[in-house]
Order: C-alpha cells, then structure tokens, then sequence
C-alpha cells in the first residue's frame, strides 16, 4: 500500500502542475526580456556627431582570448578624418565562430569603442558569413546597428542595446551642429544612462 | 444476406476504420499536450489552432521519409512486422460497441464492427498477437537494440496477459449473475447488463441510496479494474512499461531500425491500441455507451447520438488516465516489472477472482450449509 500511496502523490503533483504557470517563452513570436548585461554580438559606436570612435589601437584583438578580433589602424584623411583622434580602425574584423563573448575587447578598449548588443541571432549557412566586417559592426549615422538579416520578420529591434553616451572631441568631418560643444548625450538609440556630475545635456 | 445488409457492413467498416484514424491523430496531439502542461511546456502550437494539426503534419513527413533498410534485416518479416503491428491492433476495436443498436426502416444496425459472440476471448487474441510484431520487428532488424526489445516484449506479454484475462474472468462472471447464470462474452450483451442503476443489483438498500448510481461493473469490480488497468498499459507498451522501447537503454527498442512510414505504422499501431484498450475498458466497466439520453428534452438525433458521446467519453477518461501516469512514473526495471506481474498482479487477480465467485455463489445458491 505504501507504493500505492507514493503513485497518488506523483500524480497529484503532476495534476496540480496542469494548472500552473508555462515557463515556455514562445521564442520567434515574443522575446524574453534580457540582462541588462547580456553579452550578444558586438557593435561599433560611433559619437553622437558621427564620428567613428574606434582609433585603431588594437588593444581589443590584444586582450582578446581566442585570438578572433583582427584590427589594422591607419591614419585619418586630414581633409576627412573618420575619427577624432589621429588614427582610426582601418579594417575591424571580428570571427563570430571563434567568439566565447567574454567581453574583455570591451573592458580593453579606450574610447568604448566596441560594446556589445543584445542581439543573440547569430547562426549562418555558410562558415565566411560567420565573420564580422566593418560594415556589420559598425552602427550607421543614425545609431543603428547593421543586422545580418535586415527586416528578418523573427528579429526584434529592441534587443539592441545602447552603447555609452561619451561625447568629446569633434572633429571637422563630425556634423557642424556639434562643432565646439562638450556635454553629455546619449548616443542614438534606447539609453538611459544619466551625464556624469559634471557635464550637461543636450538635445541636438 | 441482401445488398443493403452488404452496404451496410462496409459502412460499418469504414466508420470503424475512419473513426480509429482521426482519434488518434487527436490522441497523439492530446498527450503531447497534456504532458506539455503536466511539465510547465506549451506543446506543440504551430500547426493549426493550438497546434491540433501537429500530428497531420508528422504523419506527412513520415510518408515522404525514406524508409531505410538495414543491410542485416530478415527482409521478408522485416517488412511484415508493421502490418503485423496494425492489423491487430485495428480488429482489436472491431468487437466494442460504440452505441446502441439504432432501427432503420425495421432495420436494427448494431453500431459495432461485429458483434462476436466471443468478443472477449478475441480482445484476448488479438491483444496478444501485437506482440508478435514487436518481436518479429525485433528479431529480423538484424541488430542488438531491436532484438533486446522484442526479448523484453515476449516476457511482458506474457506475465500481463495473465493478470488481464483473470481481471476479464471475474468481470465476465459478475455479469453472468444479471440473468441469473447465463454468461456472455459478447461485448454488446455485457454492455446491455449494465443497464440501469445499482437498486436493480441492490434491491434491500433503500432507492435513495443507490438509485442514482449506474449499474456499472466499476463498482462491485474495482479491484479486476485497476488491474485491467495496469496491464492494459503494460499491454500496449506505455510507460512506465515501456521497457521494449526504452530510449535510455536501447535506442527505439524494436523500432529502431525503421524508419519513414514502417515506423508510422508501429506509431498508429501504439495509438489504435491505447484508444483500443481504452474503450474495452470503458466497455467492460463504465457501462460502455450506456448513459442518459434525455430522450424527453432533446431532439431525437441528439439523444440517438449520446450513447457513442457517452461511450467516447468515458474512453477519455481513460485515456487521459494513460496519459497522466506516463507524465507521472519513471520507467520501472526489468526485475520491478516482472516482480509486478508475477508476485503482485497475478495472485492479486487470482484472489480476486477467488473472492467473487464466493460472493457471487453465495448470492446465487445461499450459504452451502443453509
């Protein structure tokens, strides 16, 4: 009896789960709300004038642990400089395959430069789509971040995350409306980072 | 016999056989979801509303699958063994009645593939051959996993069998005492004994009291119905008696060398036969499709189609009972399973039956010393 016993108590318990709440997030259709933190696929920022923020200084393809960040710098036009400093990232490659995500390119850099997204949909069909160029990692002038699969109907936009909102120098090939101003402002994009005490914001 | 009675044989047939088909492309659908929700998971959900097509899908990929051969197989019963799964396990319904017998034009259709006279002996035959294709399926894959499986199917047949037959001896004979002595095994005959309520079984008990309890072998057969149950499960192989196909162990068991529609037909084969086991049991202990019609309050084609709703019905109740235990129990070991039938099940019947031909002697004949 005491086997029959045990049996009644299993099967209570599994009746009593028919009841309660599903764990299943129904993945394409809805979207699971992710850390803050969360460690998805890399972008490139750019300042909010438009300028590249990335300097070539390799320092993240140094920290990286799987070797997969390639970087070559080169100096900016002086016509038309792409970032503010002198150099900037002339080839930017990032071998997704080999990436275990470990952030330490981002701790490294220092211009946050490369941050990193919430955007998880990664898979290819073919091993060279698996690398990253320049022209996927880098956010366009109006902060967002290039998709493998642009329109794709199972991606959702919101996973994008801010990257900082530092703006510091100009240079001339930034947007002329930024020329001479030193605040705070969030880069494009979803951000609700707050200035640091001692800078303003602003709205351009 | 004429042409109409002709006609209406192989209506009868084809209803069956139609009947069989859609339950089980919604009893596949049922359990993934029951199980779904009995673990916190959605289930499937795409295909159709709440996913209901899901199996129609499945069904499609396996028909177009390539169906692969093992270099090693015994060709000719390889191919046989999912006709011998199917056959079966589709005659197996052949013999319940799922309703009452309706009268057209003075003539009296018994909703039932046929009514045999035997049709308890041949639940028992046929029931029994399905393992013959799990065996053969097993031996002639020409490999270890399957071959492990078809050796387990052959000792679980036959230790469960027992027990079920003994479970059925006692029931068939409690019903014999409804005419006083004559028994039947014909399904229909014992779904009409269960007629009525238990005042007609009880006449000293006050009316209020068992007047509104059905008449149904359930009560004065509970203990031959738990383990009609049991073996029921055992008998078709679900968990937590599936030891023949226990993925843990060996891979498919005897399916796992088949692949594409053979391995469909092993699947509908299972299902038919869960449905199959369900609806005896209703039939041998809810009272089949007995229940009330409300001949009275309804219209007339409503009342004449309760009696197959009341009989579905109760075959979901237990069918859902199959579903829940397999949600629920882990799979038991070999020497637990045998322990089980031989030890428990077996001599738990036989008393049983023991008991119930006392009682139903006495009843009949009076104390031997009065």
């Amino acid at each position: 009896m005491g086997a029959l016993n045990e049996i009644i108590k299993g099967l209570r318990v599994t009746g009593r789960q028919m009841f309660g709440p599903r764990v299943t997030v129904k993945y394409p259709d809805e979207f699971r709300q992710k850390p803050q933190r969360f460690h998805g696929r890399h972008v490139l920022n750019r300042y909010p004038d438009g300028m590249e923020k990335c300097i070539g200084c390799e320092l993240c393809a140094g920290a990286c642990p799987a070797k997969c960040i390639y970087v070559r710098g080169a100096d900016n036009p002086v016509d038309e400089p792409v970032s503010p400093g002198e150099r900037f990232g002339f080839v930017y490659e990032i071998n997704m395959l080999r990436c275990i995500f470990c952030a330490l390119c981002v701790e490294a850099c220092p211009t946050e430069a490369i941050t990193m997204t919430h955007l998880f949909e990664m898979s290819t069909t073919n091993r060279a789509d698996g690398i990253y160029t320049k022209d996927e990692l880098l956010m366009d002038r109006s902060g967002a971040v290039p998709q493998m699969f642009p329109g794709d109907p199972y991606s959702d936009d919101s996973e994008l995350t801010v990257a900082d909102g530092w703006l510091r120098a100009t240079a001339p090939g930034g947007l002329a409306a930024y020329e001479g101003i030193k605040a705070w402002q969030g880069t494009p994009g979803r951000g609700d980072w707050s200035p640091e005490p001692d800078q303003e914001t602003t709205d351009l | 016999m004429d042409w109409v009675e002709f006609l209406l044989i192989v209506a009868r047939v084809v209803a069956t056989f139609v009947l069989l088909l859609v339950v089980t492309v919604l009893n596949v659908w049922m359990e993934r979801k029951i199980v779904a929700d009995m673990q916190s998971r959605v289930g499937p959900d795409r295909a159709g509303p709440w996913g209901i097509l899901q199996t129609v899908a499945d069904g499609l990929k396996l028909f177009f699958k390539e169906q692969i051969t093992p270099k090693k197989a015994e060709l000719g019963m390889y191919l046989l063994a999912p006709f011998l799964a199917v056959i079966p396990a589709f005659l197996l319904f052949t013999v319940v009645p799922w309703g009452e017998p309706i009268t057209i034009a003075g003539r009296v259709i018994p909703l039932q593939g046929t009514d045999l006279n035997i049709g308890v002996l041949f639940i028992l035959a046929m029931s029994s051959m399905a393992v013959y294709a799990v065996v053969l399926a097993g031996w002639s894959s020409g490999s270890k996993y399957p071959l492990i499986g078809g050796v387990r199917a052959t000792a679980q047949a036959i230790s469960y069998e027992a027990a079920m037959g003994l479970a059925i001896v006692s029931v068939v004979m409690y019903s014999a005492t409804a005419t006083g002595g004559a028994g039947t095994l014909s399904l229909a005959e014992l779904v009409e004994r269960q007629a009525g309520t238990m005042a007609d079984v009880l006449p000293s008990l006050p009316v209020w009291l068992v007047g509104w309890v059905p008449r149904w072998n359930l009560i004065p057969q509970f203990v031959a119905f738990v383990i009609f149950l049991i073996a029921a499960i055992a008998e078709t192989n679900r968990a937590p008696f599936d030891l023949v196909e226990a993925e843990q162990e060996i891979v498919g068991g005897f399916h796992t060398e088949y692949s594409g529609m053979r391995f469909a037909m092993f699947f509908l084969a299972e299902y038919v036969n869960i449905f199959s086991m369900s609806a005896i049991a209703a039939t041998l202990f809810l009272g089949g499709w007995n229940g009330p019609t409300f001949e009275s309050l309804l219209p007339g084609w409503i009342s004449a189609i309760l009696p197959t709703f009341w009989l579905l019905a109760k075959t979901y109740v237990i069918i859902f009972i199959f579903f829940w235990v397999r949600a629920t129990m882990p799979r038991l070991r070999y020497d637990q399973l045998m322990t089980l039938g031989w030890k428990r099940l077996i001599p738990a019947a036989l008393g049983w039956l023991v008991l119930s031909t006392f009682v139903i002697g006495i009843r009949q004949f009076g104390l031997p010393w009065a």
